[in-house]
């Protein structure tokens, strides 16, 4: 029994690290930032060629084949460097969809152009009610045909296909389809867009139930707080060092100790996540009978250590926080569009709350 | 990543398995609330069959008694103890603390002599660091030992002394230079409680009962055989004696805190609350919830640091993250008791109304000790602070 990382995932970690860095450094990061879409395609190039596109999937459909322990780390690093675009939206979540429910026919079609870097995708999931409970999905298709609204679709206007999660199972549409609408939302995080997508008489094939969908969307949550283990990390680094240099009453203000004991809870709460998540893609990899409370419990930590260790940051650095020109408030914003994003922690505690207390045999129990 | 178990560690299981399945003493819950004077004979006799058993120290090395168990296996021991809800051990600081802090530091006469009544629970250790004037800064204390031909001569008081009351041998931290830098002058030595001008008064803890004592010293002679490591090199003793206090707790209250949270839940469900089970309210399972959750996030960053520990051989100072993590978790996870039990949280020992014999009232005030003992939580976040995140030194 390890729960080190093994020398290749260290060194797939590690090369994630020194790709971003390289490829998607903060200035490269607010260009795209600052566009329509946050998408690029010559980055979108960079990432295919790494293998990142495919990284989970099936070597049949031109993926890599890795485990989830492996999509955490990528995760972990892309949210290190605040990676904009639907790398997220298009990989972790349409691909796991797509994996999880469609035919083999089916992810020919759709889940490998996606690892070939070809395609773009996105999952459409939330209604007017914005609930991430797939049970109170509301709208149905009808004659292979959509009608009605989806919001807080991310990365839709450069998808090109919209997986749709309708009552009567799981569908796919085309970005060209007829009656398809995609009008962007305002929203605090400026690096993952969302959008508000409506259907009209819009033709949609269906790929299958939503019987698996659950273990999808459970990728997608804890992909999500590995890569707010990422962005937490960033923040605590420049935290730190912001905390060593800067200096008043003549000392570095790391030396008062209500500042250095922020920055050891940043840390506790960093390093608490991050175990959380890995462990999370572990269960996941595994199949364990904990696999869906593993992944509640990481959401659920990292969904609220994301935005604490946030405040925490923002005040260390004073003023200087509250600027535009400082990243951390750009992590900030990620933070919170992430913390809600597949449940927030009170969802999820409710979730562990079911599989805990309602059903005495897992978790804790089943040790 | 590899959570499976190994080989070994399967049959290391099996083997504490099949030897609890006959061995684990069935009327533990008769003792578990009665206070520990009257309890410990019975604790002694239960640590003795474990040492007969050679389950006593498992991390140890083979040579001493021990298992040479991996911290895997280690945490699969406690795992074990508290699957069959086994008692804890007498001598539980011999153990876990001064007893490898001699096998590291220690002459081969002294690990001759001590250790074998270590595990035996023969001779019960406390542990003598703290001084009415030196807590968190350790290296202040102010008990003197002069030497004087072969022997120390030794003058001061000690404070806040768990198991000094039964103690049969303490692990005493003293100034043998005092004019050396308040690091440099110090020296650990085994001094044997019985011995002429020792003296153990009872100190009453806020939970009512004398776990820890006060200790005096007046004219105490040691012999120099029982200098435990280098003349004045007493803070290094001290300091590998308090990662073994800070790294060995976590393991084994990972499971007190699964037991504690799996009777929660069953209270949960069979307390009312607006004419439901509060199982059924939303906000107690919020919190039951997140209770569970942080206990699982102990348990895994435990097995990191395990993990990491393997690999490099050193409990570095991250250490520090597990002792705030369990020491706030159960402070929470009481408060948590108490809510959900609402009056009856309140109940003592004793208390025909009490519900599970007075355990929670206990608990609760108990755990207000934990974010103190072992290094205060301020002390380990300027441990994380300055040793982890390399900021300067705040005090
Ligand atoms: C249940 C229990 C069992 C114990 N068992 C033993 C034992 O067996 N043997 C033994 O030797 N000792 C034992 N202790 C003593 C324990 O180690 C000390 O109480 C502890 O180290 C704190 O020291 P102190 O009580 O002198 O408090 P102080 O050091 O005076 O601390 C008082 C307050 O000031 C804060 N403080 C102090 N220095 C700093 C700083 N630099 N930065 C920020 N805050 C600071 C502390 O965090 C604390 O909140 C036990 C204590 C308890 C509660």
């Amino acid at each position: 029994m390890q729960f080190g990382l093994s020398e290749s995932q260290e060194f797939l970690k590690d090369s994630a690290r020194k790709f971003f860095a390289g490829e998607c450094p903060s200035a490269e990061m607010r260009r795209l930032m600052e566009t329509d879409t946050a998408y690029d395609a010559a980055l979108w190039a960079k990432l295919t060629d790494q293998g990142y596109t495919g990284i989970i999937f099936a070597e049949e459909y031109g993926g890599v084949g890795l485990g989830k322990v492996e999509l955490m780390l990528l995760m972990e690093e892309a949210g290190r460097a605040l990676l904009p675009g639907p790398f997220f939206s298009t990989v972790v979540l349409a691909g796991s969809v797509l994996d999880a429910v469609a035919s083999p026919a089916h992810k020919k079609k759709y889940l490998a152009p996606i690892c070939r870097g070809e395609a773009r995708a996105t999952v459409a999931i939330l209604e007017a009610g914005a609930s991430w409970n797939p049970r109170d999905v509301q709208l149905t298709a009808a004659n292979g045909k959509l009608t009605g609204e989806k919001l807080f679709v991310s990365d839709a206007a450069v998808a090109n296909f919209i997986l749709v999660v309708a009552k009567n199972g799981v569908f796919i549409v085309d970005a060209r389809a007829p009656g398809l609408k995609i009008s962007p939302m305002s929203a605090m995080d400026l690096t993952r867009k969302l959008y508000v997508v409506e259907f009209k008489d819009t033709p949609a094939e269906l790929l299958g139930p939503t019987t698996n969908l659950p273990r999808a969307l459970d990728i997608a949550a804890a992909a999500l707080a590995a890569e707010l283990v990422g962005g937490m990390q960033r923040t605590l680094d420049t935290t730190v060092e912001y905390a060593k240099t800067r200096k008043q009453f003549g000392k570095p203000i790391g030396m008062f100790q209500s500042v250095q004991h922020q920055c050891a809870d940043m840390y506790l709460e960093t390093e608490s996540s991050r175990s959380a998540v890995y462990y999370a893609g572990y269960a996941l990899e595994e199949n364990t009978p904990d696999a869906a409370t593993s992944v509640s419990i990481a959401k659920m930590y990292a969904s609220d250590a994301g935005r604490t260790v946030g405040n925490r940051g923002i005040q260390i650095h004073g003023g200087m926080g509250f600027t535009w020109e400082n990243d951390v408030h750009l992590y900030y914003r990620r933070a919170k569009a992430s913390e809600n994003a597949f449940g927030d922690a009170t969802f999820h505690r409710e979730r562990i709350a079911q599989l805990v207390i309602d059903t005495p045999t897992t978790a804790h129990a089943a040790r | 990543m590899d959570l499976k178990l190994t080989a070994e560690e399967t049959s290391f299981q099996e083997e504490l398995r099949s030897w609890l399945a006959t061995n684990a003493p069935k009327d533990w819950a008769d003792w578990r609330e009665k206070p520990l004077e009257e309890s410990y004979p019975y604790l002694r006799a239960w640590q003795r069959k474990l040492h007969e058993g050679r389950w006593a120290a498992v991390s140890w090395p083979k040579e001493y008694g021990g298992r040479s168990a991996t911290l895997m296996q280690q945490s699969l021991f406690w795992e074990e103890m508290a699957r069959v809800e086994a008692p804890p051990m007498a001598n539980s600081l011999g153990l876990g603390l001064i007893g490898p802090t001699i096998i590291a530091c220690g002459t081969e006469a002294q690990k001759k002599r001590f250790i074998p009544k270590i595990l035996s629970a023969e001779e019960i250790w406390c542990q003598g660091f703290s001084e009415p004037n030196a807590g968190s800064d350790l290296a202040g204390l102010q008990t003197e030992a002069k030497l004087d031909g072969d022997r120390y001569i030794v003058n001061g008081q000690k404070v806040w002394t768990s198991y000094g009351w039964v103690g049969d041998w303490c692990e005493l931290v003293v100034r043998t230079d005092s004019t050396a830098a308040k690091h440099k002058g110090l020296t650990a030595l085994l001094v044997d409680m019985k011995s002429p001008g020792v003296e153990v008064r009872p100190l009453r803890q806020m939970t009512g009962e004398s776990e820890f004592n006060e200790l005096f010293f007046r004219d105490v002679k040691v012999p120099v055989e029982n200098v435990l490591g280098k003349v004045n090199d007493g803070w290094n003793v001290a300091m590998s004696t308090l990662m073994y206090e800070r790294g060995s707790y976590g393991a084994r209250l990972q499971l007190t805190f699964n037991r504690y949270i799996s009777r929660l839940i069953e209270l949960a469900r069979t307390t009312m609350r607006n004419g439901r089970p509060a199982s059924e309210d939303p906000l107690i399972r919020q919190k039951l919830a997140q209770c569970s959750a942080e206990i699982e996030i102990m348990r895994f960053n435990q097995m990191r640091a395990f993990s990491r520990i393997t690999a490099t051989g050193v409990p570095g100072p991250e250490g520090s993250i597990q002792k705030i993590f369990w020491s706030e978790l159960n402070q929470r996870l009481q408060q948590i008791a108490q809510e959900l039990l609402g009056s009856y949280g309140q109940l003592l020992a004793g208390d025909p109304h009490a519900i599970d014999k007075g355990i929670w009232s206990y608990a609760y005030l108990r755990t207000r000790g934990n974010t103190i003992e072992a290094g205060t939580s301020e002390v380990q976040r300027n441990i994380i602070g300055h040793f982890v995140l390399g900021l300067p030194r705040s005090y």
